[in-house]
């Protein structure tokens, strides 16, 4: 049982795995323990710093999203406050992916932001980061909308995602950062 | 006044706001979960302060990391800046980013394209 874990984890290149409840206590210590790993392997400083960037931002994401989330006792075998954070590391790049529960009501919303961040190239993205950045109102959390963006002109790649249908009432929706070694 | 200074932690940076010694600086790492409650008390501050100003004012911004929150945050502490500015003060900010850091570069660069105060990018 645990070497299969072991070797499927060696496998998929993924050097670092977690799943339950995000705190920001809990983001805290993923950040320092990365940031020593990155340091420990003699990444490049810039590589380095882009990883760092995105793993604030895809954590941050995901401790906001539960932070808000509507809980839900009694509602069986699903826990919407827990979440699956990764991070791989290949030859040629890193990922950062995070998976949590979604209301099915909100993907419509979620796909067309992503899909639009998608569509920008370079300049688009700088030019959407600005507008939402000086007429965006700060929703409470302080999550002022632009994490999707940064993240995507930071890894300077297309931000990967997926929902996979739980039931009537959720799905899972997984984002994947990719930020090149290159 | 009294001073503003804030010890850094691994997610918020060092503040010192010393009026008396002309000093306005915050630099390090900017990544906290409520950077809405982290600002409160720089903005505050800088509303303090507006009432009376020094002759110059330089605030000099010198970030490792910040997260798209602070970034928020950071640009409503500028617009304060720059209504002291327009109001007649004599007032200036800073923005040092690592040589090697083009993303910081890159945010300066959104930032001053925003704003209408002098707003000034030093590589170190």
């Amino acid at each position: 049982m645990t070497y299969s874990y072991y070797k499927n984890m060696q496998q998929n290149n993924i050097i670092f795995v977690y799943q339950g409840e995000v705190t920001a206590d809990l983001v805290s210590s993923i950040l320092h323990m990365m940031e020593n790993k990155l340091d420990g392997d003699g990444e490049d400083k810039k590589i380095k710093k882009k990883v760092f960037n995105v793993m604030v931002e895809c954590l941050q994401n995901v401790y906001h999203h539960l932070d808000s989330a509507d809980t839900t006792p009694g509602d069986g075998e699903i826990n919407d406050r827990t979440a699956l954070l990764m991070i791989g590391k290949e030859a040629s790049d890193y990922y950062v992916i995070t998976g949590n529960h979604i209301y099915n009501d909100r993907i419509n919303n979620l796909k067309d932001r992503l899909d639009k961040v998608n569509k920008c190239d370079k300049d688009e993205l700088k030019a959407l980061y600005q507008a939402i950045l000086n007429d965006g109102e700060l929703s409470e959390k302080g999550t002022a909308g632009l994490g999707m963006i940064d993240i995507a002109r930071k890894s300077g790649q297309k931000l990967g995602y997926d929902f996979h249908p739980v039931n009537d009432q959720y799905s899972f929706f997984s984002l994947e950062a990719k930020i090149s070694r290159n | 006044m009294r001073n503003l200074i804030i010890e850094p932690t691994p997610k918020t940076p060092k503040v010192i706001l010393n009026a008396d010694i002309n000093v306005f600086e915050v630099s390090g790492r900017s990544i906290p979960e409520d950077s809405v409650g982290f600002y409160r008390k720089i903005l505050d501050w800088i509303d303090e302060y507006s009432k009376t100003p020094n002759p110059s004012t330089n605030f000099k911004f010198q970030l490792e990391y910040f997260n798209t929150s602070s970034s928020k945050c950071l640009l409503d502490l500028f617009r304060k800046l720059e209504k002291l500015a327009k109001g007649g003060q004599d007032v200036s900010i800073t923005w040092c980013y690592d040589a090697d850091d083009e993303d910081m570069a890159e945010t300066g660069e959104d930032y001053k394209a925003l704003l209408d105060v002098s707003f000034e990018l030093v590589s170190i």
